[in-house]
């Protein structure tokens, strides 16, 4: 069932860094409890149009409307940056490629979870320690750990600690920046697994910017095929992957290797 | 307390010119309009070197009158190197009458400590701060920082306190206890010990801090609330040495402890110098009251 005002609309977005136009004109919905993958090659756009969806550049043209908790739709770029950044720590959440860019190294994992409850304002310790120690055990990062710095786990523990931090606060929507890249293909799997089910069981939105079409047929309902900066496909995910119709989408189908 | 002298003719009065005074004050100004937040100065060259108080001179330069009488404390007592020489300074050149009591000063600079005897009214109290940012060691990026205080974003500094919470049970601050000015800045108090905190609390008292180095001043006026960050379940709990002072006997004054052998020998003397010389004077007496080591000097 689809409520009736998408959750975020993206109209006719572009940026541009000085010549090179690297997001032209993309447009699209996003609806509550929604996935949506946007594919590409390295270069075409994918993470640009991301991180102008998430405020952090402004775009040269196009505007980003975002329906908020209250019901309230705001132009996201016309938000005074307080706004923003309240609605960045309680209503969205952003898993960075690298979790080294989503994590504090320093801080053990239960003060990296416990950040965005703290900067929502929680101010009791247990409470807050309570809530960290449920997260870990959700994303399947042993309770013994919870002092410990994430420097001191693996690659794929510092992802799924990264989603943690992220998800603690029950965010209505999440970006996701290749959020398997960097793992190997057992830990990707098992990740996957993860951030389906969680994002399934929490009714959440969540917009993932992948290269890699396995993620896209796993993860979304419905995904986006980008190439030098322009949407150049889109549909449902079954349907793009199965019969895509531009010969970009066509020859981005046909690289993968049959397993 | 001293008697007025004639400044040393070689300097402008205060040591420093007109014009930078006139800029400091301009920073004091803004700093007490808005309690807590770093206004940015021109810091100038002192002559000492930078963390021996170059910040708190500046502003004590700037807001020294003919009137007023000056007192300065290190670490609570009147008579270590920094205290002296700073006192010497201003007697050189602004001939400003000095004492060691905190209740004939109208003007007390300060490192590390708030006296003992509660601030009046139309004192100024001027703390030297080696580190202003009390985000800094959480936040390397100074645009983040300024950011983060500009839109009260402090989530961060309660990861601090949780990571000290989970890693030793309690909150183990015991110095440079961050605070939370007129519900809206986090301040840092400078290294004074959290013991001191409550202190800053509603004073009655004006209190100017300088960090000559990191070229900030900030200011808290009077009657403005001053709140030690904590949790709900750990609340702030000031921090002071579980003994009284050997010397004056008193049980809730902020005490330095001292080896006085080499068999393990020690004792607790009140850090505030002032504060055990007076009670000493009205008979108060500690366990080492008349010993050799605690005879009372005579200046």
């Amino acid at each position: 069932m689809m409520a009736e005002a998408p959750l975020l609309e993206a109209d006719r977005v572009s940026v541009s860094f000085g010549r090179i136009a690297a997001v032209r004109e993309a447009s699209f919905r996003l609806w509550p409890g929604e996935v949506l993958a946007i594919v590409g090659e390295s270069g075409s756009g994918k993470t640009t149009l991301l991180r102008a969806l998430h405020g952090e550049i402004t775009p040269d043209d196009g505007r980003v409307l975002y329906r908020t908790a209250a019901g309230e739709t705001v132009d996201l770029h016309r938000l005074s940056e307080p706004r923003r950044r309240a609605l960045a720590r309680t209503e969205w959440g952003f898993v960075h490629q690298n979790p080294r860019d989503g994590l504090r190294m320093a801080v053990s994992a239960g003060g990296n979870v416990g950040e965005r409850l703290m900067a929502a304002g929680a101010r009791h310790w247990g409470r807050i320690r309570a809530e960290a120690e449920g997260w870990l055990a959700r994303v399947e990062i042993d309770g013994g750990r919870i002092d410990d710095p994430p420097r001191t786990f693996s690659g794929g523990m510092q992802q799924r600690l990264q989603i943690a931090r992220v998800l603690v606060t029950e965010p209505r929507l999440v970006l996701m920046d290749e959020p398997t890249g960097g793992l190997d293909v057992s830990v990707q799997a098992r990740l996957l697994d993860l951030i389906r089910s969680l994002v399934g069981e929490l009714g959440i939105a969540a917009i993932i910017v992948t290269h890699d079409l396995a993620v896209a047929r796993l993860l979304a309902d419905r995904m986006l095929v980008m190439q030098r900066g322009e949407v150049v496909e889109s549909g449902l995910t079954d349907q793009v992957l199965d019969d895509p119709q531009h010969p970009y989408s066509q020859l981005l189908v046909s690289s993968v290797l049959q397993a | 307390m001293t008697p007025a002298t004639t400044p040393d003719a070689a300097y402008n009065e205060g040591y420093l010119d007109e014009q930078t005074k006139r800029m400091i004050r301009r920073a004091l100004l803004k700093a007490v309009a808005i309690p807590g937040y770093q206004v940015p100065f021109a810091s100038r060259e002192m002559p000492l070197a930078y963390g021996w108080g170059t910040g708190g001179m500046q502003v004590t330069a700037a807001v020294l009158g003919q009137g007023d009488v000056l007192k300065v404390i290190d670490q609570g007592a009147d008579d270590t190197t920094n205290a002296v020489s700073i006192r010497r300074f201003f007697t050189r050149v602004s001939g400003v009458r000095t004492t060691e009591r905190t209740a004939e000063a109208t003007v007390i600079q300060t490192r590390h400590r708030i006296p003992e005897e509660p601030l009046r009214a139309h004192q100024i109290i001027v703390y030297q701060v080696p580190q202003p940012e009390p985000l800094r060691k959480l936040e390397p990026r100074e645009t983040e920082s300024r950011r983060m205080h500009a839109l009260a974003d402090y989530g961060l500094m309660h990861v601090k306190l949780y990571e000290d919470i989970a890693r030793h049970g309690r909150i183990t601050l015991s110095y440079d206890y961050p605070v939370l000015v007129g519900g809206r800045y986090i301040m840092a108090p400078s290294p004074i010990p959290s013991f001191d905190n409550p202190k800053m609390d509603n004073s009655p008292a004006l209190q100017l801090f300088g960090a000559g180095r990191e070229k900030r001043i900030y200011a808290i006026p009077p009657h403005t609330s001053v709140r030690s960050l904590d949790f709900e379940d750990h609340p702030f709990h000031p921090w002071r040495a579980t003994s009284c002072c050997d010397l004056c006997g008193a049980e809730d004054s902020y005490l330095d402890e001292v080896v006085i052998d080499d068999r393990g020998g020690r004792m607790f003397v009140c850090s505030d110098t002032d504060w055990c010389g007076q009670r000493r004077d009205a008979g108060h007496r500690g366990r080492l009251a008349g010993h050799a080591l605690a005879r009372k000097e005579t200046a």
